[in-house]
């Protein structure tokens, strides 16, 4: 009959305005109003099990992010010497798809010879397109992708995206955290 | 390599028999062919040797004498029958005023393609009916994709740039050339130093649209002429998906003639690939179908394979098919759910087809590290292997969620009313789409069941279970019942592959950013949501590529576009593009 599609349309909306409500009230009766929104309920909500309509109330609450998430490189400070174990061997440099990585190789001034550490380390994050290549073909673990993706700023130009290694340079530990099996599988390969 | 080269030998031989001394052997794969003979040798293999489908055309600069031919432009041309790998055709040309026959008259599909190689590399195609730029405006000055051709903010030849390491100067290209003094403008413009057009000037460009839109509508033949309208569809329209313009001719609301109008998101993808290294091209073609970014690392990934002869790991090739497979879910769910936006449900659908997508980019995210711009595929192998969580969200969202969903979709799309819409819409007959060179779910529809994941198995899809979706009404309908249809196979495929996921290694040998490719040239294909995903590729043995070529579904489908409107209500061509499925990041690259 004419018109019976439309009735099975509409009772897929319908279905799913009403499932919203549903899902809603199964948490409520979890453990009343704030169950609905709680950390212990928002990866389950928005996950394939979750059911109805769902919306995360960014910046308030935020999604946990997988462990392989990648926003922007940062270089690795290794507590005991702090230092990073970078070498300035350029790999990074050479295999970063735009070609936003400077590096500097560091001078001795005494001898005149160039050591083996960066003096200066230039990251360009206007122009970085989160590939990842820098952490990935990194010999000697000093890169890595970082999980902040909160880096939005007033100004564009002076500077502003052109990170040198202060704004780089974070601790192992951070590392360890957002990282908590590539970093095990690291020391197991050390 | 051997079983490639055995067809190109018979054909060979059969077109000496026919056409003696037009063709030869070709430096790396295909023939040579001889441009006054080219549109004969052409009618001949598409008539008798069954060579209907022209995949793609493309021309290759030589500015320098190579081992057997001198220094030339070449034209390549990709023929494919309905199975088995590419003929290849090259065509030279003379370097100084690069002329070759347009195939336009054989294989329609030739007009876009001819088009973008006269627009990037400066190729003109003797007898081709409308050789005007495509990506490029009119009045722009050079071809981008010649060698000698030194972009905006040049740099050097080639990645990595030496200025980079070991003293780096952090300096931007915005400083080194500030805007205005990076570009160059007709003498008669700077004129007083403020780079204003002189008066009574005319946009060149919007004149070669329009005059030769009217040339071909004419009058409407009534014995009271009425007059008709040109109406402008964008550039920025939310119907169009992206910046596409659409210029059309009407009379009264139906459409005489349309043109598709593009290159307002062109970056010269090409130019670029030629300047990175191999593997960094990776994460550029993310950068093409931006919904789809798995498949096109797929097509870049196989492409270069060939070229290089590796092969991945079992499980490397079993997680590219999971990858692909619920990337073309994606794009389905989400195209579905656009063309409900674009029939007028206004968001309901699109949220519909968007949340499932949410889902499948959070495997995505889990793999790869990022939602959409993924780069997760390397030369032999992946790029890292699947974390613990995936398999089971994968198989909670391929065995229960997932069928589900796409029943409802089902029931919430095909209703009375789009079939109103969309039954004996712009019906596009099997020969047609066949000559136009459509590919994907716009090909199927018409009653084609050409699939390249069947036509020319690559990675391990001979392994599996699966029917090739197909329709026979070619209307806007059909488009999407495909569609549906091949939802349901890539999750009967996913089914298989989440299962046999074998064990072992990931990668074959070691990924390395700076691979050195072996001489030679390769067309690799895919098939990618929105149909055949070609990588052209040559190499002269170094670590950049020599030419990179993308043939993108989307910019091929939208060759038949203006056939497909003519006679239909303005009303209709939203629709109809929305059926077609473009991504203009892959139109325009």
């Amino acid at each position: 009959m004419y018109g019976i599609g439309v009735l099975k349309t509409l009772s897929v909306t319908f279905g799913r305005f009403l499932m919203t409500y549903v899902d809603d009230a199964r948490w409520f009766l979890k453990g009343g109003f704030g169950k609905r929104y709680s950390p212990e309920a928002l990866p389950v909500r928005q996950s394939p099990g979750g059911r109805g309509v769902f919306t995360v109330q960014y910046p308030e609450e935020k999604l946990p992010l997988p462990e392989n998430y990648r926003s922007f490189p940062f270089q690795v400070i290794d507590p005991e010497t702090g230092k990073s174990p970078c070498t300035a061997c350029g790999i990074c440099a050479q295999a970063c798809p735009p070609q936003c990585i400077w590096v500097v190789r560091a001078t001795d001034p005494e001898t005149g010879k160039s050591k083996r550490e960066p003096a200066e380390f230039y990251i360009d994050v206007s122009v970085c397109m989160s590939c990842g290549f820098c952490a990935e073909f990194c010999p000697f673990d000093a890169i890595k992708m970082d999980h902040d993706y909160e880096i939005a700023t007033y100004k564009r130009g002076d500077g502003e995206y052109l990170w040198g290694l202060e704004r780089l340079s974070k601790p192992l530990a951070h590392h360890a955290a957002i990282h908590p099996t590539a970093y095990a599988a690291e020391q197991a390969e050390k | 390599m051997s079983e490639e080269t055995k067809p190109t030998a018979e054909i060979l031989s059969t077109l000496e028999e026919h056409f003696p001394g037009a063709a030869q052997p070709a430096e790396y794969e295909g023939l040579v062919v001889a441009p006054d003979r080219l549109v004969d040798v052409a009618a001949f293999l598409r008539d008798e040797m069954g060579y209907a489908y022209l995949s793609c055309v493309t021309g290759v600069d030589y500015p320098e004498p190579t081992a057997q031919f001198p220094a030339r432009f070449e034209t390549v041309y990709h023929l494919f029958r309905s199975h088995g790998g590419p003929l290849t055709l090259h065509v030279h040309a003379d370097r100084d005023e690069p002329s070759v026959p347009s195939l336009v008259s054989v294989w329609p599909s030739a007009n876009v393609h001819e088009r973008e190689t006269w627009d990037l590399m400066g190729i003109r195609f003797e007898d081709h009916p409308d050789l005007r730029r495509i990506l490029l405006w009119e009045g722009y000055e050079g071809h981008p994709l010649r060698k000698d051709f030194h972009e905006v903010y040049y740099e050097a030849d080639h990645k990595p740039f030496s200025s980079r390491h070991p003293d780096g100067q952090p300096v931007q290209a915005e400083e080194r050339a500030p805007l205005g003094r990076n570009l160059r403008y007709p003498p008669d413009w700077s004129e007083g130093g403020d780079l204003n057009p002189p008066e009574g000037w005319e946009p060149q460009a919007e004149v070669a649209i329009y005059d030769p839109l009217e040339e071909r509508t004419g009058g409407n033949g009534r014995p009271m002429p009425t007059e008709q309208i040109v109406l402008n569809f964008g550039p920025q329209h939310p119907s169009t998906h992206g910046v596409l313009r659409m210029v059309a001719r009407l009379d009264g609301e139906t459409v005489q003639e349309l043109e598709p109008v593009l290159g307002y998101l062109h970056r010269c993808h090409e130019k670029i690939g030629e300047r990175n290294v191999w593997l960094a091209n990776m994460p550029f073609t993310d950068r093409l179908d931006y919904i789809c970014s798995m498949s096109n690392n797929f097509g870049y990934a196989v492409a270069a394979e060939k070229l290089m002869g590796v092969k991945p790991p079992e499980r490397a090739e079993y997680i590219r098919v999971i990858m692909a497979e619920l990337t073309r879910i994606l794009n389905h769910m989400v195209v579905v759910g656009f063309f409900t936006n674009d029939i007028g449900v206004y968001l309901t659908g699109m949220l519909y087809g968007l949340e499932e997508r949410e889902l499948i980019l959070d495997l995505f995210e889990m793999a790869s590290g990022s939602r959409m711009m993924c780069n997760y595929f390397r030369f032999g192998g992946v790029a890292r292997d699947l974390p613990e969580e995936f398999l089971p969200m994968a198989k909670e969202l391929v065995y229960e969620r997932l069928p589900r969903r796409v029943e409802e979709m089902d029931r919430f799309l095909f209703n009375e009313i789009f079939e109103v819409r969309g039954k004996g819409v712009s019906v596009l007959p099997a020969e047609t789409a066949v000559a136009y060179g459509c590919t994907g779910p716009l090909l199927r529809a018409s009653g084609v069941p050409y699939d390249v994941r069947r036509a020319e198995p690559y990675s391990v899809y001979d392994e599996f279970d699966w029917d090739v979706a197909v329709a026979y009404n070619g209307d806007v309908y059909d488009r999407f019942v495909v569609r549906f249809e091949e939802m349901r196979q890539s999750l009967r495929i996913l089914r298989q592959a989440l299962e046999r996921l074998p064990d072992g290694p990931i990668q074959e040998g070691k990924s390395r950013h700076n691979v050195k490719m072996p001489e030679g040239e390769a067309y690799g294909r895919v098939e990618a949501p929105k149909g055949e995903l070609g990588f052209y590729l040559v190499s002269d043995g170094g670590r950049n590529p020599y030419r990179y070529r993308v043939r993108s579904p989307s910019f091929t489908n939208l060759g038949v576009l203006g056939e497909m409107c003519r006679g239909h209500l303005v009303a209709d061509v939203v629709a109809i593009l929305a059926s077609i499925d473009i991504t203009l990041g892959e139109v325009d690259r």
